[in-house]
């Protein structure tokens, strides 16, 4: 089985988040940058989970992205995986990230794409949705178990108010989100695996983008906490009803 | 014309879709043109009211086929169903479904497509969406530059609006294909409001120490008719389901109100609550970095503090 896991760079969980060039681009000054902790918390361990069961799961994975997306791939091969392809495509724009993904697995036949849920900077939880249209495959979004049996995928994805069990054959599409696995930490041994596993650049051949970033702005400050005396809480409560007007 | 795509689970129109439909109907009043909606499947409810949220007509592909979702089969029939209906615009909510579907369908219509808008779009010079970026830290205006446009809007960042009005009906014809997705087993919490739903929300963290000390929490969650929420390490240890699990790496949410007991409001736990309308902040420690985010704080004790904002709040509704 081969299996392709989408990896995206995204800044620390902990970044400072400010914007520069008259608000139009993100200050990367001193941001220190991380594989998407949905592609490497979920999708890429379960895919390494799936290969510790199974020593004929072969697992590629994909970043798009510029040079500086290197270190991030690496650090995803030295948790796991056989080799990486990075597309040398800088675009925020989904639609051209997804059409560049799209290529690569049309070339490689994969029967399992994973994807994470969302990236937490842009937001976008696109790209898995986007590979099911342009690679005509089925896809479960939000899943939170996979597992695989013979040529048959069993997922669960998060539904409004609970979760749903549901069967498909390979291939298919899945983004994956908390409860798929748990994080792991790269060993000595890997990190000295990853340096010498393959790591394929490969040109970027989709140029246009459907939207563009005008502008990024910070949400208004609080006006400040208004501290509540522990023994009044009919004042919380009457402050809750006539100015928040919440309940 | 504005297409607002409706969606449903067991055969009714999820709520998620009401707002859609609002911010839809207020995008199409701006745009100067009508707002419709667009529906899969068959639902129990009688579809000429959604005209009350502002559509003038509800396209249906009424094929029962359609009640269990399957995001190949659900993307390709809306997309030759918005292709028959004709559309400049088409809204979906930001909710599971929305999420899985709505930028499938952009690429079947050369769309681009903005997720998670969070107000209606500048339609006066281009067409521009702002949507919230960095888990709920900033917002990004982007221009969309293809014809036809795709917006998923987020849950409870744009209200629900009725008024009066029915819509009219009209089946629509696009051929079904056969899903090849089997569903096993579906496991809802009974009773109880999803959280990405749920106007008021009451939090617990760390600081309640342990499971067994859920009670108080959960009695204010009862006086107040408010659903329950955690965050990482508690969910993490299995204190409380996974489920209530929200920030970075859970669930987002944007109740009206969001109370948070003994939590520290870790930049990570703030991602996932910071867009709710008003936070309330109770914990021992006055140096908690919650504090900075909130609107109200009390310093306190958990144990002593929030069996007394219950009484209070009980006390309120029985005057009332
Ligand atoms: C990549 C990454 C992603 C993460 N994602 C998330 C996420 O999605 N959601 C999330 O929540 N966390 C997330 N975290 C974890 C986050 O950093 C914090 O560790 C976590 O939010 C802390 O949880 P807590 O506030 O419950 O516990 P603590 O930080 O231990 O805080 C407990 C609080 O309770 C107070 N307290 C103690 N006793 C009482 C009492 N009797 N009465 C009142 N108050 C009391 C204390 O003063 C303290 O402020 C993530 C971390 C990382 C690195
Ligand atoms: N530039 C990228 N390169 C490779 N995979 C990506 C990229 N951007 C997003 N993805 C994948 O798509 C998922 C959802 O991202 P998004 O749709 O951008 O929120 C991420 O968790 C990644 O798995």
């Amino acid at each position: 089985m081969k299996v392709l896991v989408c990896i995206s760079k995204t800044p620390d969980t902990t970044a400072k988040i400010a914007f520069t060039e008259g608000n139009t681009k993100f200050d990367e000054n001193g941001v220190q940058w991380i594989i998407n902790p949905y592609d490497e918390w979920y999708s890429l361990v379960r895919a390494i989970e799936l290969k510790e069961k199974d020593a004929n799961v072969i697992i590629h994975l994909v970043t798009v992205g510029a040079a500086d997306a290197e270190p991030i791939i690496r650090k995803a091969l030295a948790l796991g995986g056989d080799e990486a392809i990075r597309v040398n495509n800088s675009s925020s724009d989904s639609m051209v990230v997804a059409q560049e993904i799209a290529a690569i697995a049309k070339e490689g036949a994969y029967d399992l794409i994973l994807t994470g849920k969302e990236t937490i900077d842009y937001n976008s939880a696109s790209i898995g949705s986007m590979l099911c249209a342009l690679l005509d495959q089925n896809y479960i979004a939000a899943a939170t178990k996979l597992e695989i049996d013979g040529t048959k995928a069993i997922v669960t994805r998060e539904i409004d108010g609970g979760e749903e069990t549901a069967e498909s054959n390979l291939p298919i599409i899945v983004s994956c989100q908390k409860g798929m696995a748990e994080q792991r930490i790269p060993n000595m041994r890997g990190i000295m695996a990853a340096r010498t596993k393959p790591l394929k650049v490969v040109e970027a051949s989709i140029q246009t983008a459907t939207t563009s970033i005008q502008q990024f702005d910070l949400p208004a400050a609080k006006s400040g906490v208004k501290l509540i005396d522990p023994t009044q809480m009919d004042e919380l409560v009457k402050l809750l009803k006539e100015e928040a007007k919440v309940i | 014309m504005v297409l607002i795509y409706i969606d449903q689970a067991d055969q009714e129109v999820k709520k998620a879709s009401l707002e859609a439909i609002s911010y839809g109907a207020a995008l199409a009043k701006q745009m100067g043109t009508n707002a419709e909606a667009i529906i899969l499947g068959t639902v129990k409810e009688d579809l000429s009211q959604l005209g009350k949220y502002g559509v003038t007509k509800v396209h249906q592909v009424a094929n029962d086929s359609l009640n269990h979702f399957d995001a190949r089969v659900n993307a390709t029939v809306t997309a030759e169903a918005v292709k028959l209906a004709g559309a400049d615009v088409i809204v979906f909510a930001h909710n599971t479904n929305g999420k899985a579907i709505a930028p499938a369908v952009a690429v079947k219509l050369n769309a681009g497509i903005v997720t998670g808008a969070s107000a209606l779009p500048k339609t006066d010079n281009g067409f521009v969406v702002t949507k919230t970026v960095f888990s709920g830290k900033a917002f990004a205006s982007i221009k969309i530059d293809t014809p036809i446009k795709v917006i998923t809007i987020n849950q409870n960042s744009f209200g629900t609006q009725s008024t009066e009005g029915t819509a009219t009906l009209e089946t629509l014809a696009v051929s079904v294909p056969t899903s090849s997705i089997k569903i096993t087993s579906v496991n809802k919490v009974q009773g109880e409001i999803p959280l990405t739903e749920a106007t008021l929300v009451v939090s617990g963290g760390r600081g309640l120490k342990g499971p067994e000390n859920w009670g108080v929490l959960l009695d204010l969650a009862k006086a107040l008719g408010a659903s329950t929420a955690c965050s990482r390490p508690v969910s993490d240890s299995d204190w409380r389901p996974h489920h209530e699990h929200v920030g970075q790496t859970g669930y987002q949410i944007a109740p009206n109100l969001y109370i948070a007991i003994g939590i520290s409001g870790a930049i990570q736990h703030l991602a996932g609550v910071n867009r709710s309308k008003t936070i309330v902040v109770i914990n021992k420690d006055p140096e908690a970095p919650f504090f900075k985010a909130a609107d109200y704080g009390v310093v306190g004790d958990a144990f002593e503090v929030v069996p007394a904002l219950t009484a209070a709040i009980l006390k309120s509704k029985a005057s009332a």
